[in-house]
Protein backbone atom coordinates (compact mmCIF):
# COMPACT_ATOMS: atom_id res chain seq x y z
CA UNK A 1 0.00 0.00 0.00
CA UNK A 2 1.45 3.37 -0.91
CA UNK A 3 0.77 5.90 1.78
CA UNK A 4 2.84 8.82 -0.08
CA UNK A 5 2.98 9.42 -3.99
CA UNK A 6 3.57 12.36 -5.93
CA UNK A 7 0.58 14.59 -4.84
CA UNK A 8 2.02 14.49 -1.49
CA UNK A 9 4.51 16.89 -2.33
CA UNK A 10 2.63 20.10 -3.67
CA UNK A 11 4.18 21.09 -6.45
CA UNK A 12 5.83 24.78 -5.44
CA UNK A 13 7.74 22.83 -2.54
CA UNK A 14 9.32 20.42 -5.48
CA UNK A 15 9.86 23.54 -7.06
CA UNK A 16 11.49 25.36 -4.83
CA UNK A 17 13.29 22.13 -3.86
CA UNK A 18 14.82 21.48 -7.21
CA UNK A 19 15.60 25.98 -7.24
CA UNK A 20 17.87 25.55 -3.90
CA UNK A 21 19.59 22.62 -5.68
CA UNK A 22 20.63 23.99 -8.83
CA UNK A 23 21.43 26.89 -6.59
CA UNK A 24 23.78 25.03 -4.96
CA UNK A 25 25.29 24.02 -8.24
CA UNK A 26 25.90 27.18 -9.34
CA UNK A 27 27.41 28.55 -6.00
CA UNK A 28 29.62 25.57 -6.15
CA UNK A 29 30.59 25.93 -9.22
CA UNK A 30 31.29 29.52 -9.47
CA UNK A 31 33.42 28.66 -6.22
CA UNK A 32 35.27 27.03 -7.62
CA UNK A 33 36.13 29.26 -10.41
CA UNK A 34 34.96 26.63 -13.08
CA UNK A 35 31.36 28.60 -13.81
CA UNK A 36 31.41 31.79 -16.31
CA UNK A 37 31.30 34.27 -13.32
CA UNK A 38 34.74 34.61 -12.54
CA UNK A 39 34.81 38.63 -12.93
CA UNK A 40 36.35 40.93 -10.11
CA UNK A 41 39.16 42.89 -8.94
CA UNK A 42 41.47 40.00 -9.64
CA UNK A 43 39.99 38.63 -13.38
CA UNK A 44 43.37 38.84 -15.26
CA UNK A 45 41.30 39.76 -18.94
CA UNK A 46 40.41 43.16 -17.04
CA UNK A 47 43.62 43.98 -16.41
CA UNK A 48 45.06 42.88 -19.82
CA UNK A 49 43.46 45.71 -21.21
CA UNK A 50 43.86 48.81 -18.75
CA UNK A 51 47.98 47.65 -19.20
CA UNK A 52 47.65 48.13 -23.22
CA UNK A 53 46.54 51.17 -22.43
CA UNK A 54 48.29 52.96 -20.26
CA UNK A 55 52.15 51.75 -21.28
CA UNK A 56 53.44 54.02 -19.56
CA UNK A 57 52.20 53.32 -15.51
CA UNK A 58 52.12 49.45 -15.94
CA UNK A 59 48.51 48.23 -13.48
CA UNK A 60 47.41 44.96 -12.77
CA UNK A 61 47.69 41.93 -11.03
CA UNK A 62 50.72 39.57 -11.31
CA UNK A 63 50.66 36.41 -10.08
CA UNK A 64 54.54 35.22 -9.54
CA UNK A 65 54.84 31.48 -9.14
CA UNK A 66 58.30 30.93 -6.98
CA UNK A 67 60.16 28.49 -5.87
CA UNK A 68 59.90 27.67 -1.95
CA UNK A 69 63.13 28.96 -1.39
CA UNK A 70 62.87 32.25 -2.99
CA UNK A 71 60.27 32.91 -0.30
CA UNK A 72 62.01 35.65 1.91
CA UNK A 73 63.89 37.21 -1.34
CA UNK A 74 60.79 37.43 -3.96
CA UNK A 75 58.46 38.84 -1.16
CA UNK A 76 61.36 41.76 -0.44
CA UNK A 77 61.28 42.07 -4.59
CA UNK A 78 57.68 41.90 -4.79
CA UNK A 79 57.05 44.83 -2.32
CA UNK A 80 59.67 47.18 -4.14
CA UNK A 81 57.40 45.94 -7.16
CA UNK A 82 54.48 47.28 -6.28
CA UNK A 83 56.07 50.65 -4.75
CA UNK A 84 57.74 51.16 -7.85
CA UNK A 85 54.27 50.83 -9.65
CA UNK A 86 51.57 51.61 -7.00
CA UNK A 87 48.40 50.66 -9.85
CA UNK A 88 49.82 46.70 -9.52
CA UNK A 89 49.08 43.79 -6.86
CA UNK A 90 51.38 40.88 -6.82
CA UNK A 91 50.51 38.00 -5.81
CA UNK A 92 53.18 35.39 -4.90
CA UNK A 93 52.36 31.34 -4.61
CA UNK A 94 55.48 29.69 -3.49
CA UNK A 95 56.04 25.85 -3.20
CA UNK A 96 58.09 23.27 -4.59
CA UNK A 97 59.33 24.22 -8.23
CA UNK A 98 57.83 20.80 -9.50
CA UNK A 99 54.14 20.90 -8.00
CA UNK A 100 54.07 24.54 -9.28
CA UNK A 101 55.11 23.97 -12.82
CA UNK A 102 52.58 20.76 -12.57
CA UNK A 103 49.72 23.07 -11.37
CA UNK A 104 50.58 25.62 -14.33
CA UNK A 105 50.79 22.83 -16.90
CA UNK A 106 46.85 22.17 -15.89
CA UNK A 107 46.29 25.68 -16.20
CA UNK A 108 46.63 27.64 -13.04
CA UNK A 109 46.79 31.51 -13.87
CA UNK A 110 50.65 31.93 -13.26
CA UNK A 111 52.18 34.65 -15.22
CA UNK A 112 55.99 34.25 -14.08
CA UNK A 113 57.61 31.11 -13.22
CA UNK A 114 60.74 31.18 -10.99
CA UNK A 115 62.08 27.71 -10.28
CA UNK A 116 64.95 26.72 -8.27
CA UNK A 117 66.34 23.72 -10.85
CA UNK A 118 66.72 23.42 -14.64
CA UNK A 119 64.74 20.78 -15.06
CA UNK A 120 61.51 21.89 -14.07
CA UNK A 121 61.99 25.04 -16.22
CA UNK A 122 62.23 21.96 -18.98
CA UNK A 123 58.80 21.06 -18.15
CA UNK A 124 57.42 24.18 -18.71
CA UNK A 125 59.42 25.13 -21.88
CA UNK A 126 58.16 21.41 -22.83
CA UNK A 127 54.58 22.03 -22.68
CA UNK A 128 55.12 25.20 -24.97
CA UNK A 129 54.63 27.59 -21.91
CA UNK A 130 57.56 29.40 -21.60
CA UNK A 131 57.07 32.79 -23.41
CA UNK A 132 60.79 33.42 -24.37
CA UNK A 133 63.54 31.25 -23.70
CA UNK A 134 64.46 31.65 -19.21
CA UNK A 135 66.74 33.37 -17.89
CA UNK A 136 69.14 32.30 -15.06
CA UNK A 137 68.73 34.57 -12.60
CA UNK A 138 70.72 33.54 -9.47
CA UNK A 139 72.48 29.96 -8.22
CA UNK A 140 72.36 28.22 -4.68
CA UNK A 141 75.12 25.47 -3.48
CA UNK A 142 74.47 22.90 -0.59
CA UNK A 143 76.02 23.55 2.71
CA UNK A 144 76.42 21.51 5.90
CA UNK A 145 74.40 22.75 9.03
CA UNK A 146 74.10 21.18 12.79
CA UNK A 147 71.86 22.12 15.45
CA UNK A 148 73.53 24.80 17.67
CA UNK A 149 75.18 22.36 20.13
CA UNK A 150 76.33 20.40 17.51
CA UNK A 151 75.63 17.20 19.46
CA UNK A 152 77.62 14.72 17.34
CA UNK A 153 80.99 17.02 17.05
CA UNK A 154 80.90 17.33 13.36
CA UNK A 155 83.31 19.57 11.71
CA UNK A 156 83.83 18.63 8.39
CA UNK A 157 81.65 16.65 5.32
CA UNK A 158 83.31 13.56 6.36
CA UNK A 159 82.39 13.85 9.30
CA UNK A 160 78.72 13.63 8.77
CA UNK A 161 79.16 10.14 6.59
CA UNK A 162 80.45 8.71 9.94
CA UNK A 163 78.15 5.96 11.52
CA UNK A 164 75.86 6.69 14.03
CA UNK A 165 75.87 10.12 13.21
CA UNK A 166 71.93 10.78 12.58
CA UNK A 167 71.83 12.77 8.65
CA UNK A 168 69.23 13.68 6.90
CA UNK A 169 69.54 14.54 3.18
CA UNK A 170 66.93 15.35 0.60
CA UNK A 171 65.46 12.65 -1.15
CA UNK A 172 67.54 12.13 -4.54
CA UNK A 173 63.75 12.47 -6.39
CA UNK A 174 63.84 16.35 -5.28
CA UNK A 175 66.24 19.07 -6.59
CA UNK A 176 68.38 19.56 -3.73
CA UNK A 177 68.50 15.47 -3.08
CA UNK A 178 70.29 14.71 -6.74
CA UNK A 179 72.96 17.97 -5.85
CA UNK A 180 73.42 16.39 -2.72
CA UNK A 181 73.79 13.23 -4.26
CA UNK A 182 76.52 14.97 -7.01
CA UNK A 183 78.38 16.24 -3.98
CA UNK A 184 78.59 13.05 -1.71
CA UNK A 185 80.48 11.49 -5.01
CA UNK A 186 82.35 14.51 -5.44
CA UNK A 187 83.57 14.35 -2.22
CA UNK A 188 84.17 10.50 -2.63
CA UNK A 189 81.73 10.04 0.60
CA UNK A 190 79.05 7.30 0.97
CA UNK A 191 75.95 8.46 2.91
CA UNK A 192 73.87 6.64 5.13
CA UNK A 193 71.28 9.09 6.16
CA UNK A 194 68.41 8.29 8.27
CA UNK A 195 65.91 10.12 6.51
CA UNK A 196 65.18 11.24 2.88
CA UNK A 197 62.95 14.08 3.31
CA UNK A 198 60.76 15.32 0.35
CA UNK A 199 61.88 19.03 0.32
CA UNK A 200 64.86 21.07 1.91
CA UNK A 201 62.78 22.65 4.52
CA UNK A 202 61.72 19.22 5.82
CA UNK A 203 65.64 18.42 6.38
CA UNK A 204 66.03 22.56 7.98
CA UNK A 205 63.46 21.42 10.68
CA UNK A 206 64.76 18.24 11.17
CA UNK A 207 68.13 20.31 12.27
CA UNK A 208 66.53 23.08 13.57
CA UNK A 209 64.78 20.88 15.89
CA UNK A 210 67.40 19.44 17.39
CA UNK A 211 66.30 15.73 15.71
CA UNK A 212 68.93 15.15 13.23
CA UNK A 213 72.91 15.56 14.25
CA UNK A 214 73.21 17.09 10.62
CA UNK A 215 71.83 17.97 7.59
CA UNK A 216 72.38 18.82 3.70
CA UNK A 217 70.58 22.30 2.76
CA UNK A 218 71.31 25.36 0.65
CA UNK A 219 73.21 28.46 1.33
CA UNK A 220 70.51 30.34 2.23
CA UNK A 221 68.37 28.21 3.67
CA UNK A 222 71.36 28.64 6.35
CA UNK A 223 71.22 32.13 6.41
CA UNK A 224 67.51 31.95 6.53
CA UNK A 225 67.95 29.62 9.64
CA UNK A 226 70.14 32.43 11.46
CA UNK A 227 71.56 31.51 14.80
CA UNK A 228 69.05 28.33 15.20
CA UNK A 229 71.91 26.37 13.18
CA UNK A 230 75.74 26.43 12.72
CA UNK A 231 76.88 26.41 8.95
CA UNK A 232 79.40 24.14 7.93
CA UNK A 233 81.21 24.64 4.86
CA UNK A 234 81.18 21.75 2.27
CA UNK A 235 84.95 22.85 1.09
CA UNK A 236 84.18 21.18 -2.30
CA UNK A 237 86.43 21.53 -6.08
CA UNK A 238 83.59 21.31 -7.53
CA UNK A 239 80.60 21.83 -5.93
CA UNK A 240 77.10 21.19 -7.50
CA UNK A 241 75.52 24.44 -8.20
CA UNK A 242 72.00 24.77 -9.10
CA UNK A 243 70.72 27.51 -11.09
CA UNK A 244 67.31 29.34 -10.50
CA UNK A 245 65.62 29.98 -14.33
CA UNK A 246 62.90 32.60 -14.45
CA UNK A 247 60.10 32.69 -17.59
CA UNK A 248 56.86 34.65 -18.31
CA UNK A 249 54.26 31.73 -18.36
CA UNK A 250 52.94 32.73 -22.70
CA UNK A 251 49.18 32.41 -21.43
CA UNK A 252 49.83 35.46 -19.11
CA UNK A 253 47.53 38.63 -20.04
CA UNK A 254 49.86 40.91 -18.30
CA UNK A 255 53.40 40.19 -20.58
CA UNK A 256 54.20 43.65 -19.56
CA UNK A 257 53.70 43.46 -16.13
CA UNK A 258 55.67 39.80 -16.33
CA UNK A 259 58.43 41.81 -18.11
CA UNK A 260 59.08 44.26 -15.49
CA UNK A 261 58.96 41.56 -13.04
CA UNK A 262 61.61 39.70 -15.01
CA UNK A 263 63.85 42.91 -15.39
CA UNK A 264 63.54 43.83 -11.69
CA UNK A 265 64.30 40.36 -10.43
CA UNK A 266 67.64 39.88 -13.02
CA UNK A 267 68.41 43.79 -12.58
CA UNK A 268 70.81 45.30 -10.41
CA UNK A 269 68.19 45.50 -7.42
CA UNK A 270 66.77 42.15 -7.30
CA UNK A 271 70.56 40.89 -7.45
CA UNK A 272 72.00 42.77 -4.32
CA UNK A 273 68.82 41.18 -2.73
CA UNK A 274 69.12 37.76 -3.83
CA UNK A 275 72.71 37.73 -3.19
CA UNK A 276 72.22 39.58 0.14
CA UNK A 277 70.47 36.03 0.78
CA UNK A 278 73.16 34.30 0.22
CA UNK A 279 72.19 33.38 -3.12
CA UNK A 280 75.14 32.78 -5.64
CA UNK A 281 75.34 35.11 -9.31
CA UNK A 282 73.33 32.99 -11.97
CA UNK B 1 7.49 6.58 -7.70
CA UNK B 2 6.39 4.94 -3.88
CA UNK B 3 8.04 7.13 -1.50
CA UNK B 4 6.63 4.35 1.48
CA UNK B 5 5.51 0.86 1.27
CA UNK B 6 4.19 -0.79 3.70
CA UNK B 7 4.19 -4.79 3.97
CA UNK B 8 1.64 -6.85 2.94
CA UNK B 9 0.35 -7.22 6.30
CA UNK B 10 -1.36 -3.95 7.83
CA UNK B 11 -0.29 -4.10 11.18
CA UNK B 12 2.50 -6.36 11.18
CA UNK B 13 4.18 -4.31 14.77
CA UNK B 14 0.91 -6.18 16.53
CA UNK B 15 1.93 -10.18 15.34
CA UNK B 16 5.04 -9.47 17.24
CA UNK B 17 7.90 -11.85 16.16
CA UNK B 18 7.53 -11.86 12.54
CA UNK B 19 8.62 -9.27 10.36
CA UNK B 20 9.50 -5.65 11.74
CA UNK B 21 8.09 -2.25 9.95
CA UNK B 22 10.62 0.15 9.15
CA UNK B 23 10.15 3.58 8.03
CA UNK B 24 11.98 4.28 4.74
CA UNK B 25 10.59 7.80 3.87
CA UNK B 26 12.66 9.73 1.87
CA UNK B 27 12.03 12.61 0.27
CA UNK B 28 12.92 12.63 -3.41
CA UNK B 29 15.40 15.68 -3.53
CA UNK B 30 17.47 13.96 -0.50
CA UNK B 31 18.68 11.55 -3.57
CA UNK B 32 19.61 15.07 -6.09
CA UNK B 33 21.52 16.57 -3.62
CA UNK B 34 22.98 12.73 -2.49
CA UNK B 35 24.21 11.57 -5.75
CA UNK B 36 25.66 15.65 -6.54
CA UNK B 37 27.81 14.45 -2.99
CA UNK B 38 28.37 10.95 -4.34
CA UNK B 39 29.44 12.37 -7.59
CA UNK B 40 31.87 15.09 -6.12
CA UNK B 41 33.63 12.01 -4.64
CA UNK B 42 33.67 9.66 -7.15
CA UNK B 43 34.63 11.64 -9.93
CA UNK B 44 38.16 12.74 -9.14
CA UNK B 45 38.83 8.72 -8.56
CA UNK B 46 37.54 8.19 -11.62
CA UNK B 47 39.83 11.16 -13.45
CA UNK B 48 42.95 9.10 -11.44
CA UNK B 49 41.89 5.94 -12.65
CA UNK B 50 42.25 7.79 -16.31
CA UNK B 51 45.15 8.67 -15.88
CA UNK B 52 46.80 5.08 -15.17
CA UNK B 53 49.07 3.97 -17.75
CA UNK B 54 47.62 0.29 -17.51
CA UNK B 55 50.54 -1.35 -19.49
CA UNK B 56 53.17 -0.16 -17.27
CA UNK B 57 51.06 -0.75 -14.05
CA UNK B 58 52.79 -3.92 -12.72
CA UNK B 59 55.88 -2.48 -13.86
CA UNK B 60 55.44 0.49 -11.76
CA UNK B 61 54.00 -1.04 -8.78
CA UNK B 62 56.70 -3.85 -7.92
CA UNK B 63 59.65 -1.81 -8.54
CA UNK B 64 61.77 -2.02 -5.12
CA UNK B 65 60.85 1.40 -3.78
CA UNK B 66 57.00 0.66 -4.02
CA UNK B 67 56.88 -2.98 -2.77
CA UNK B 68 58.80 -1.88 0.27
CA UNK B 69 56.36 0.78 1.37
CA UNK B 70 53.65 -0.85 0.10
CA UNK B 71 54.83 -3.79 2.96
CA UNK B 72 55.55 -1.14 5.25
CA UNK B 73 52.52 0.44 4.96
CA UNK B 74 50.29 -2.61 5.94
CA UNK B 75 52.75 -3.68 8.63
CA UNK B 76 52.14 -0.03 10.59
CA UNK B 77 48.65 0.41 9.92
CA UNK B 78 48.34 -3.07 11.15
CA UNK B 79 50.02 -2.40 14.25
CA UNK B 80 48.49 0.98 14.94
CA UNK B 81 44.93 -0.62 14.45
CA UNK B 82 45.97 -2.82 17.50
CA UNK B 83 47.39 -0.16 19.50
CA UNK B 84 43.75 1.68 19.07
CA UNK B 85 42.03 -1.29 20.27
CA UNK B 86 44.14 -1.86 23.00
CA UNK B 87 43.71 2.17 24.07
CA UNK B 88 40.69 2.90 22.32
CA UNK B 89 38.13 0.28 23.73
CA UNK B 90 39.10 1.18 27.51
CA UNK B 91 38.60 5.11 26.38
CA UNK B 92 35.42 4.68 24.44
CA UNK B 93 34.16 2.23 28.10
CA UNK B 94 34.97 5.54 30.01
CA UNK B 95 33.50 8.24 27.94
CA UNK B 96 30.11 6.32 27.46
CA UNK B 97 29.48 4.18 30.94
CA UNK B 98 31.80 6.13 34.04
CA UNK B 99 30.97 9.55 34.86
CA UNK B 100 34.15 11.63 36.40
CA UNK B 101 34.94 14.81 36.84
CA UNK B 102 36.38 16.02 33.38
CA UNK B 103 34.77 13.42 31.26
CA UNK B 104 33.48 16.06 28.58
CA UNK B 105 37.31 18.11 28.62
CA UNK B 106 38.43 14.63 28.11
CA UNK B 107 36.29 13.48 25.36
CA UNK B 108 37.11 17.02 23.67
CA UNK B 109 40.87 16.56 23.96
CA UNK B 110 40.65 13.01 22.46
CA UNK B 111 38.84 14.35 19.52
CA UNK B 112 41.48 16.48 18.78
CA UNK B 113 43.71 14.86 16.58
CA UNK B 114 40.60 14.69 13.96
CA UNK B 115 40.19 18.35 13.96
CA UNK B 116 43.90 19.85 14.04
CA UNK B 117 45.93 19.19 10.93
CA UNK B 118 48.07 16.11 10.97
CA UNK B 119 51.44 18.08 10.64
CA UNK B 120 50.18 19.77 13.56
CA UNK B 121 49.66 16.29 15.23
CA UNK B 122 53.22 15.43 13.84
CA UNK B 123 55.00 18.54 15.67
CA UNK B 124 53.06 17.96 18.96
CA UNK B 125 54.92 14.50 18.93
CA UNK B 126 57.95 15.47 17.65
CA UNK B 127 58.24 18.11 20.74
CA UNK B 128 56.91 15.05 23.06
CA UNK B 129 59.05 12.03 21.91
CA UNK B 130 61.61 14.09 19.55
CA UNK B 131 65.28 13.67 21.11
CA UNK B 132 64.64 17.70 22.33
CA UNK B 133 61.41 16.83 23.60
CA UNK B 134 59.49 16.80 26.62
CA UNK B 135 59.60 13.15 26.90
CA UNK B 136 62.22 12.18 24.78
CA UNK B 137 64.80 14.15 26.42
CA UNK B 138 64.49 11.09 29.49
CA UNK B 139 64.07 8.30 26.68
CA UNK B 140 67.22 9.76 24.88
CA UNK B 141 69.61 9.30 28.49
CA UNK B 142 67.85 5.64 28.89
CA UNK B 143 69.29 5.00 25.20
CA UNK B 144 65.51 4.78 23.58
CA UNK B 145 65.41 6.62 20.01
CA UNK B 146 61.77 7.05 18.57
CA UNK B 147 62.40 9.62 15.84
CA UNK B 148 63.44 7.99 12.58
CA UNK B 149 62.20 4.84 13.41
CA UNK B 150 59.52 2.57 12.69
CA UNK B 151 58.18 2.90 16.06
CA UNK B 152 57.80 6.69 15.27
CA UNK B 153 55.96 6.27 12.16
CA UNK B 154 53.33 3.72 14.38
CA UNK B 155 52.74 6.32 16.99
CA UNK B 156 52.07 8.60 14.36
CA UNK B 157 49.74 6.94 13.00
CA UNK B 158 47.98 6.10 16.22
CA UNK B 159 47.91 9.33 17.13
CA UNK B 160 45.65 10.24 14.65
CA UNK B 161 43.71 7.02 13.89
CA UNK B 162 42.70 6.18 17.74
CA UNK B 163 39.99 9.21 17.88
CA UNK B 164 38.06 7.22 14.85
CA UNK B 165 37.88 3.72 17.22
CA UNK B 166 36.81 5.54 20.72
CA UNK B 167 34.31 7.62 18.75
CA UNK B 168 32.61 5.20 16.59
CA UNK B 169 32.50 2.89 19.77
CA UNK B 170 31.45 5.14 22.34
CA UNK B 171 28.46 6.00 19.83
CA UNK B 172 27.81 2.01 19.27
CA UNK B 173 27.59 1.94 23.56
CA UNK B 174 25.29 4.39 24.18
CA UNK B 175 22.66 3.38 21.84
CA UNK B 176 23.33 -0.61 22.94
CA UNK B 177 22.17 0.85 26.50
CA UNK B 178 22.98 -0.43 29.47
CA UNK B 179 19.57 -2.82 30.03
CA UNK B 180 21.40 -6.40 29.75
CA UNK B 181 24.46 -5.22 30.99
CA UNK B 182 22.37 -4.37 34.33
CA UNK B 183 20.12 -7.95 33.95
CA UNK B 184 23.13 -9.45 33.79
CA UNK B 185 24.26 -7.69 37.16
CA UNK B 186 21.75 -8.53 38.82
CA UNK B 187 21.93 -12.34 38.39
CA UNK B 188 25.63 -12.19 40.31
CA UNK B 189 27.78 -11.20 37.08
CA UNK B 190 31.08 -9.50 38.05
CA UNK B 191 32.12 -6.36 36.32
CA UNK B 192 34.97 -7.94 34.15
CA UNK B 193 32.10 -10.98 33.23
CA UNK B 194 29.27 -8.45 32.06
CA UNK B 195 32.35 -6.94 29.98
CA UNK B 196 33.44 -9.90 28.35
CA UNK B 197 30.23 -12.05 28.01
CA UNK B 198 27.65 -9.04 27.18
CA UNK B 199 29.27 -5.71 26.46
CA UNK B 200 32.15 -6.67 24.30
CA UNK B 201 29.62 -8.98 22.15
CA UNK B 202 27.28 -6.54 21.93
CA UNK B 203 29.03 -3.75 20.05
CA UNK B 204 31.12 -5.76 18.43
CA UNK B 205 30.10 -4.76 14.82
CA UNK B 206 30.73 -0.84 16.52
CA UNK B 207 34.22 -2.13 17.48
CA UNK B 208 35.18 -4.04 14.40
CA UNK B 209 33.93 -0.76 11.72
CA UNK B 210 35.55 1.83 14.21
CA UNK B 211 39.16 -0.62 13.94
CA UNK B 212 38.10 -0.65 10.49
CA UNK B 213 37.88 2.98 9.99
CA UNK B 214 41.30 3.52 11.83
CA UNK B 215 43.21 1.28 9.51
CA UNK B 216 42.50 3.20 5.88
CA UNK B 217 43.24 6.26 8.10
CA UNK B 218 46.45 4.95 9.43
CA UNK B 219 46.99 3.65 5.42
CA UNK B 220 46.31 7.34 4.60
CA UNK B 221 48.18 8.57 7.17
CA UNK B 222 51.62 11.10 5.29
CA UNK B 223 51.16 14.83 7.33
CA UNK B 224 52.00 13.86 10.34
CA UNK B 225 54.30 10.65 9.28
CA UNK B 226 56.53 13.04 7.59
CA UNK B 227 57.03 15.48 10.79
CA UNK B 228 57.45 13.03 13.20
CA UNK B 229 59.02 9.64 11.58
CA UNK B 230 61.21 10.98 8.78
CA UNK B 231 61.17 9.70 4.87
CA UNK B 232 63.50 6.26 4.68
CA UNK B 233 63.01 3.32 2.00
CA UNK B 234 61.54 0.07 4.21
CA UNK B 235 61.86 1.93 7.62
CA UNK B 236 59.63 5.45 7.94
CA UNK B 237 58.82 5.94 3.88
CA UNK B 238 54.78 4.59 3.55
CA UNK B 239 52.65 4.59 0.42
CA UNK B 240 51.69 8.55 0.98
CA UNK B 241 55.17 9.84 1.17
CA UNK B 242 56.44 7.25 -1.61
CA UNK B 243 53.52 8.48 -3.66
CA UNK B 244 54.28 12.28 -3.10
CA UNK B 245 58.13 11.47 -3.55
CA UNK B 246 57.24 9.86 -7.02
CA UNK B 247 55.31 12.85 -8.34
CA UNK B 248 58.51 14.54 -8.15
CA UNK B 249 59.80 12.83 -10.86
CA UNK B 250 57.56 10.23 -12.04
CA UNK B 251 53.95 11.29 -12.24
CA UNK B 252 53.15 7.77 -13.58
CA UNK B 253 54.49 5.79 -10.80
CA UNK B 254 52.51 7.95 -8.44
CA UNK B 255 49.42 7.85 -9.98
CA UNK B 256 49.87 4.12 -10.57
CA UNK B 257 50.21 4.06 -6.48
CA UNK B 258 47.26 6.04 -5.78
CA UNK B 259 45.71 3.54 -7.26
CA UNK B 260 47.25 0.80 -5.71
CA UNK B 261 46.18 2.54 -2.59
CA UNK B 262 42.74 2.85 -2.97
CA UNK B 263 42.37 -0.40 -4.14
CA UNK B 264 43.91 -1.27 -0.84
CA UNK B 265 41.60 0.94 1.26
CA UNK B 266 38.57 -0.22 -0.54
CA UNK B 267 39.46 -3.51 -0.01
CA UNK B 268 39.71 -3.62 3.38
CA UNK B 269 36.79 -1.45 3.93
CA UNK B 270 34.54 -3.70 1.58
CA UNK B 271 35.29 -6.75 2.97
CA UNK B 272 34.68 -5.50 6.82
CA UNK B 273 33.27 -2.10 7.11
CA UNK B 274 28.79 -3.19 7.68
CA UNK B 275 26.73 -0.10 8.39
CA UNK B 276 26.23 0.29 12.41
CA UNK B 277 23.30 -2.35 12.76
CA UNK B 278 20.70 -1.66 15.38
CA UNK B 279 22.36 -3.07 18.77
CA UNK B 280 19.07 -4.76 19.55
CA UNK B 281 19.13 -6.43 16.61
CA UNK B 282 22.55 -7.59 16.84
CA UNK B 283 21.35 -9.19 20.27
CA UNK B 284 18.72 -10.56 18.80
CA UNK B 285 20.35 -12.12 15.59
CA UNK B 286 23.19 -13.06 18.36
CA UNK B 287 20.22 -15.25 20.30
CA UNK B 288 19.25 -16.96 17.09
CA UNK B 289 22.48 -18.81 16.38
CA UNK B 290 24.04 -19.26 19.71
Amino acid sequence: MTLFNKSAYPKRQQLRLGAFAAGTLVLAMSLSGCGPAATGPGAPGAEANTTRTAAAELSGTLNVYAAASLKTTFTVLANEFEAENPQVKVSLSFDGSSTLVTQITQGAPADVFASADNANMKKLSDAGLAKDSPVAFASNVLTLVVPPGNPANITSFADAAKPGVKLVVCAPQVPCGAATKADAAGAGLTLSPVSEELSVTSVLGKVTSGEADAGLVYVTDATTAGDKVISIPLDLANPTVNQYPIAAVSTTKVPELAQGFIALVTGTEGQKVLQNAGFGAP
Amino acid sequence: MPVLVLPKTSRPAARGHGRTWQYTGVPRWVYLVAAVGALFILLPLAGMVAQVNWGQFGALVTSESSVAALVLSLKTAAASTALCIVFGVPLALLLARAQFFGQRILRALILLPLVVPPVVGGLALLYTFGREGLIGKSLTVVGVNIAFSTTAVIMAQTFVALPFLVLSLEGTLRTAGQKYEAVAATLGARPGTVLRRITLPLVLPGLISGAVLSFARCLGEFGATLTFAGSLQGVTRTLPLEIYLQRETDPEAAVALSFLLIAVAVLVVALTYRAPKSPLRALVSQEDTP
